[in-house]
């Protein structure tokens, strides 16, 4: 996964039009070997048009894809190197699970015992061999989503494509099955791309997070360099919680929102600038600030509302905070439970927060 | 990552290899496609070009047209297919509502039964029910009385047979444009206390109003081209179809003929365009997550809905059951002594046994050939990919054959196979002619209900298959044929009974050796021998009811065989 590595798929300026309309423009991308890449976006983002692009099964309009050092670009899916599961699973009906593994296998005329072999080998490894002769009515949508990931793995594909594989399930299978599938994958060593739209799913199971908006590729990233450093205010808006604040950059290292002044890093940015000012709603500091002494970026703060979301109180506090009018929405903060019997805290109370300098994050406005 | 930098705009677009499969599933929709404008669009073609020309061959213009319209008996045909309709329709789709809504919405008793009976008529020939009339209220009929006075040979009895048979047609359409409720659309309803009546004109009436329209439309165009009642109680009373019959059986003057069939044609096709937009919008109405409606029991709207559909009922059982009569009395109304001389067809004109066993001949090779050729088309349209401008042509001329009238088919193929020019001139007069008029004839539908299977399959079926290297027709006979059996049979069963009972399309075109069963009961009632008609148009009827029972056993054991995997 090292940069100076030889990527396993290339795929070069890639279009892709419907009509008038442009579903990819020109996205460029490099996955290494045995890597899992999230394709994560909002839906209409495109990232299910860039999977069926690589599968073949709706060829680009323009734009290259080169897998394992051969040009795919205009290849047929028969003719590509490729496992795929599908949101629906796409298990065949009529054909037992042991038939359904073994379909790929009897197109490539292995003898018998070698396809039975292969096929126990699979179930055995996604904890299904005793279920060989059911259906795939007869089983859960979790086990049958694994049916249809050892199906895909069966013929040993070098890229394994994955289509949403787990938004039909249940939230409790869901999450059990992203672990599976995410070991499967490292012991297996397979390249994958998944495609989600579901955020923690990309950040639990990616080691690289393509985050994709409108047909772009917005950044590209390890899932802590997403979160903690998004590079567009679309990331950091679509992964995890933000807040935004319009502000201006008032001098190097200093920008001011409504009547505040705030310290941060204003890396590239100049004097004058139109700025979105956002941070995370855990980051804001409640935690070590005594109620009478004011440190940097310290502000006093009216309690508004509090929502108890188990381990932690989302708290939001009263936007006149910057002592401004701003035009919008009130100021997120999360404080653990603890924290807030600690403190005492309370809707109409008020203390002292804190904006950690180094995790406050400027965007730029478009003028 | 790269240096390449042009624009998108100067780049070269990507141009799709074609998989082997893409190849052969196009190679084959082609050919099937290329198969039907063969069986329709040229024979269509021909005949229109006929209706410009005089007897010599010679473009004439309109002057065909100018002829018809200025004879005023062919003029008032017209009229009177019109009239006949309209009125047909209304009534049908009248008794149809009441006995849909009656078998949908209410606790009748007894529903399995008016709905085994309303099927009756779709399991005969629609020559049966002229029959019937006849020995109910024909000159020797038993209830003639009750016409006082009047004549069952015309309109009256033109409007009554027609009514009879196209009766399960609307019914099935209304049937299910009434199943297709949300149950919470009457429970939101109650909540906002609206009365019985405001709930039927609100929610009810609106509700179904597509489907009911599409059925009006589909009445209109049966009765509309119908030939089978006409001919046989019509007496003097001149429709289209009938007019077409005699201009060219009668007086041999096909341009004429041509010219009846072009106007038959124009309201058919207007009909099934309107039925075509209206059906689209009653789809968008269905949601998945709709509830199903449950009727309560109310005493009175109960009882009333039995004792409608008790009449409704009781009159198609009569219909039946007088040709059964008819067929078994030994001499009508003279010698009511039963016996089975009028089943002996061998001594009568009109084609004798071999007809009813070319009938069951013509009927399995259409069942077996068109199940084939038209869900495999279907297969291949739905299922390809890309290839968008083929596989939308194909889908057109697919549903082409509603629009035209069997009578207007079975002319236009005279023209198109009986030209010395044509290289398939000898496919005229044979049994395939005949296979190949009634397939076409009953196209749609069946493709229509092939479509509807496969669209309920997984499109990612063939994205699975592509990347597991199986070839497509592996995936096709191991999946998608077993997922669609019932459909398949569906289409098959369609096919047979069609082609038992049809008589418009076939009429032009048998020959001696292939007279059809339905055919031999026209032709034996217009050489007056009514009983043995009637005892042909049984034998129709016998065999239907024993397929199509044949069909529901089918259907149940591989419903059982499959439960395994068709899940609960």
């Amino acid at each position: 996964m090292t940069s100076d590595a030889k990527p396993f798929l290339q795929i070069q300026n890639l279009v892709k039009k419907f009509g008038d309309f442009t579903a990819l423009s020109d996205i460029s991308l490099d996955v290494y070997e045995s890597e899992f890449v999230c394709f994560l976006g909002p839906s209409g983002c495109g990232k299910t048009t860039l999977l069926r692009a690589i599968a073949g099964l709706d060829i680009q309009t323009y734009g290259t894809i080169i897998q394992d050092d051969k040009d795919i670009s205009a290849l047929p899916s028969s003719k590509r190197d490729f496992g795929i599961v599908f949101q629906s699973y796409a298990l065949f009906p009529n054909l037992t699970i042991y038939k359904n593994v073994a379909y790929g296998l009897e197109n490539r005329k292995l003898p018998k015992p070698e396809i039975k072999a292969r096929v126990n080998e699979l179930l055995e490894l996604v904890g299904l061999h005793d279920q060989g002769d059911k259906y795939p009515a007869q089983l859960s949508g979790g086990q049958q989503q694994r049916v249809a990931l050892s199906r895909a793995m069966a013929t040993s594909p070098g890229l394994l494509l994955l289509d949403e594989p787990l938004s039909a399930l249940d939230a409790r299978v869901r999450v059990h099955l992203r672990s599976e599938i995410k070991d499967l994958q490292r012991r297996l060593g397979v390249t994958t791309i998944m495609v989600t739209h579901d955020q923690e799913e990309a950040l639990t199971m990616a080691d690289r997070i393509v985050v994709m908006n409108q047909g772009v590729i917005d950044q590209v990233g390890t899932p802590e360099e997403i979160y903690r450093t998004p590079t567009t205010e679309f990331v950091a808006d679509f992964i995890g919680t933000m807040n935004f604040f319009p502000g201006e950059v008032v001098k190097n290292g200093q920008v001011k929102v409504g009547g505040t002044l705030l310290s941060c890093s204003t890396d590239g940015f100049q004097n004058g600038d139109q700025v979105s000012v956002a941070i995370r709603p855990e980051d804001v500091n409640a935690q070590d600030i005594s109620d009478d002494t004011a440190t940097e970026n310290t502000l006093s703060a009216t309690i508004e509302n509090m929502e108890f979301l188990g381990s932690f109180y989302r708290v939001t506090i009263d936007k006149n905070i910057f002592s401004g009018d701003l035009d919008s929405d009130h100021l997120l903060a999360d404080f653990s439970v603890n924290l807030v019997r600690r403190k005492d805290i309370k809707p109409g109370n008020v203390l002292n927060i804190a904006f950690p300098k180094d995790l406050i994050r400027l965007f730029p406005v478009a003028p | 990552m790269t240096d390449v930098s042009l624009s998108p705009g100067q780049r070269i677009p990507v141009k799709a290899k074609l998989s082997r499969d893409d190849w052969q599933m196009r190679v084959t929709m082609v050919a099937i496609g290329l198969l039907l404008l063969l069986g329709i669009l040229l024979p269509l073609y021909t005949m229109l070009s006929k209706s410009f020309e005089n007897t010599d061959g010679e473009f004439v213009g309109l002057a065909n047209y100018a002829e018809y319209f200025s004879t005023p008996a062919l003029f008032f045909s017209g009229i009177n297919s019109l009239t006949i309709s309209v009125i047909a329709t209304m009534i049908v789709l009248g008794i149809a509502f009441v006995y849909a809504y009656a078998l949908t919405r209410t606790c009748m008793p007894f529903k399995w039964f008016f709905r085994l009976v309303a099927i009756i008529p779709l399991l005969t020939p629609s020559l049966l029910g002229g029959i019937s009339l006849i020995y109910w209220f024909g000159n020797q009929g038993v209830l003639k009385d009750l016409l006082l006075g009047n004549t069952i040979y015309g309109p009256i009895g033109i409007t009554i047979g027609s009514s009879y048979w196209v009766f399960p047609h609307a019914l099935m359409i209304v049937i299910t444009a009434l199943s297709i409720t949300d149950a919470r659309l009457y429970e939101a309803a109650d909540a906002l206390r609206t009365s019985k009546l405001k709930v039927f004109f609100t929610v009810t009436l609106p509700g179904c109003k597509y489907g009911l329209i599409s059925a009006g439309f589909v009445i209109f165009t049966l009765v509309f081209t119908d030939f089978g009642v006409p001919k046989v109680i019509g007496g003097n009373y001149n429709m289209l179809a009938t007019d077409i019959y005699k201009q060219v059986i009668g007086q041999q003057n096909f341009q004429m003929g041509a010219v009846v069939s072009v106007v038959l044609l124009l309201p058919a096709v207007i009909a099934f365009t309107v039925d075509r937009i209206v059906q689209k919008k009653q789809v968008a109405l269905l949601s998945s997550r709709a509830v199903p409606y449950t009727p309560k029991p109310s005493a009175g709207r109960d009882i009333s809905m039995f004792l409608f559909c008790s009449v409704v009922a009781l009159f198609i059982l009569a219909m039946l059951g007088m040709a059964q009569y008819a067929a078994l009395v030994k001499f009508w109304p003279y010698n009511l002594s039963f016996a089975l001389d009028n089943y002996n067809f061998d001594v009568m004109d009109g084609g004798g046994w071999e007809a009813f066993w070319n009938s069951i001949y013509m009927a399995v090779y259409t069942a077996i050939f068109g199940t084939i050729i038209i869900f495999f088309g279907a297969y291949l349209m739905e299922k390809g990919r890309g290839f968008k401008a083929g596989r939308t042509a194909f889908h057109m001329i697919a549903i082409t054959p509603l629009a035209v009238p069997g009578m207007v088919l079975g002319l236009a193929y005279i023209f198109f196979f009986n030209h010395p020019d044509n290289p398939l001139n000898f496919l005229y007069g044979t049994m395939a002619i005949l296979v190949i008029v009634t397939i076409v004839h009953f196209y749609t539908v069946s493709h229509l209900t092939a479509v509807t299977a496969l669209k309920q399959m997984d499109n990612e079926f063939e994205s699975v298959s592509a990347s597991l290297k199986a070839p497509f027709y592996k995936t096709f006979m191991r999946v998608t044929v077993p997922v669609c059996l019932p459909a398949i049979f569906d289409i098959s069963i369609y096919l047979f009974l069609n082609a038992m009972t049809t008589v418009s399309a076939v009429i032009f075109l048998y020959s001696s050796d292939t007279t059809l069963a339905s055919v031999a009961v026209l032709n034996m009632d217009d050489a007056g021998d009514t009983a043995p008609a009637a005892a042909m148009a049984m034998m129709i009827a016998y065999t239907c009811a024993g397929v199509r029972i044949a069909h529901v056993l089918l259907t149940r054991s591989i419903s059982k065989k499959t439960q395994a995997w068709r899940g609960r």
